[in-house]
C-alpha cells in the first residue's frame, strides 16, 4: 500500500500518530529509541572526550620529558591520585562505549548477511567488554607501591622498604 | 555511471563525503588502538618491571612517528566531530559546512605544529 500522504502538511509531526487512519507509532511510549540514544550519545561523549582526551595528551606526551618519562613510577604518581583515577575511568568508558557503537555502525553499514553481522557484533561486544572490565580493575586495584619491587622504579611517595 | 561534481551531486567525491572517510577511518584506528592501549597500560598491575619493559617499546623514533599518527588522527577526529555536532545542532550549521571543515583542517594545522614542535625533539633527542 503507498504511504498516505496527509495533504497541505508541509512537514510531518512527530506528534502524527494517526494519518488517514494509518497508524504511525511515532513517539509512542512503545517505540524502541536506542538508535536515537545512541546518536545522541555519539554527539554527548563526543564533546566530553576532546577534554578527556586533549588533557591525557596533553599531561602524558607535552609536559616534562613527553613519552621518554612515562614509566611505572610517573603512572604509578599519577593513579595513586583520585582526580586522575576518576579522570581516566571516564576517558576509558565514555571512549570505549563511544568506538564500540561507532564499529557497530560500520559493522551495520558493511557486513551484508545476518550471519557475518551477528558473528562480527558479538565478537566487538566481547572484546570492548572484556577491555572496559581489564581498565577498570587496573585503575582501582593498582597498587602504586608493591611490596619486594626495587625502589627505584617505584614512586618517590612509597615508604622505604 | 556515477556522479561526479560535473553532474550535479551535492555529496558523492566532495568535501562531505571525504571528511565522512577521514572520519570514519580515523575512528577505527583510534579504537583499535584503545584495545592495546588498555593492555599496555594494564602492566602497571603485573609489575613494575612488566610496565617500563613495555613502555621501553614505545621509546623510539618508529614508534615515536606512530604516536604523532595517531594523534593526527585523533585531533582530526575530534575537530571534525566537533563539526558534525555543529552541522547537526546549530542552525547555520549546514550552510557553513564547507567553512566549517576548513576551519577543522586549520586547527588541525596549528594543534599539529604545537604538538610535533614539542614531541619531534623528545623523541629523536635520544633522552
Ligand atoms: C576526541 C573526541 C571525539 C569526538 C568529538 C568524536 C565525535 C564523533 C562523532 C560526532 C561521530 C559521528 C557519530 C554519528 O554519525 O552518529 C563519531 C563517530 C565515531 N567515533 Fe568518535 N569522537 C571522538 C573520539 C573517539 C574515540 C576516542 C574513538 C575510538 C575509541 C572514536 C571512534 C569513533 C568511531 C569508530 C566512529 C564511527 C564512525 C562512522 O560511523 O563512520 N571516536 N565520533
Amino acid at each position: 500500500m503507498a504511504t498516505p500522504l496527509k495533504a497541505k502538511v508541509a512537514a510531518p509531526r512527530s506528534n502524527d500518530n494517526i494519518v488517514q487512519g494509518v497508524k504511525y507509532n511515532r513517539s509512542s511510549s512503545k517505540r524502541n529509541n536506542f538508535e536515537m540514544v545512541a546518536w545522541l550519545f555519539m554527539r554527548l561523549s563526543g564533546v566530553a572526550l576532546v577534554i578527556l582526551i586533549f588533557g591525557h595528551l596533553f599531561v602524558n606526551l607535552m609536559t616534562g620529558e613527553g613519552v621518554h618519562r612515562i614509566d611505572f613510577g610517573f603512572v604509578g604518581g599519577k593513579l595513586a591520585n583520585p582526580f586522575w583515577q576518576v579522570w581516566d575511568m571516564l576517558l576509558l568508558w565514555l571512549a570505549m562505549l563511544h568506538g564500540t557503537n561507532g564499529i557497530r555502525t560500520i559493522i551495520d553499514d558493511y557486513a551484508q548477511k545476518d550471519k557475518t553481522r551477528a558473528f562480527l557484533k558479538v565478537i566487538l561486544f566481547l572484546a570492548s567488554a572484556f577491555i572496559i572490565l581489564v581498565g577498570t580493575l587496573v585503575i582501582f586495584t593498582f597498587d602504586p607501591c608493591p611490596t619486594g619491587a626495587a625502589a627505584e622504579l617505584l614512586p618517590s611517595f612509597c615508604p622505604a622498604p | 555511471m556515477p556522479n561526479t561534481p560535473k553532474n550535479g551531486t551535492l555529496y558523492r567525491g566532495r568535501e562531505g563525503m571525504w571528511s565522512w572517510v577521514a572520519h570514519r577511518i580515523s575512528g577505527i584506528a583510534i579504537f583499535f588502538f584503545l584495545l592495546v592501549h588498555v593492555l599496555d597500560t594494564a602492566m602497571v598491575r603485573v609489575s613494575p618491571e612488566a610496565y617500563n619493559a613495555v613502555m621501553s617499546i614505545y621509546k623510539n623514533p618508529i614508534m615515536g612517528l606512530g604516536e604523532a599518527a595517531l594523534v593526527a588522527a585523533i585531533v582530526y577526529h575530534a575537530f571534525n566531530g566537533i563539526r558534525i555536532i555543529l552541522v547537526d545542532f546549530w542552525s547555520g550549521g549546514t550552510k557553513n559546512h564547507k567553512t566549517l571543515l576548513w576551519g577543522v583542517l586549520i586547527l588541525w594545522a596549528i594543534a599539529m605544529a604545537g604538538f610535533l614542535f614539542r614531541h619531534l625533539p623528545i623523541i629523536f633527542g635520544g633522552h
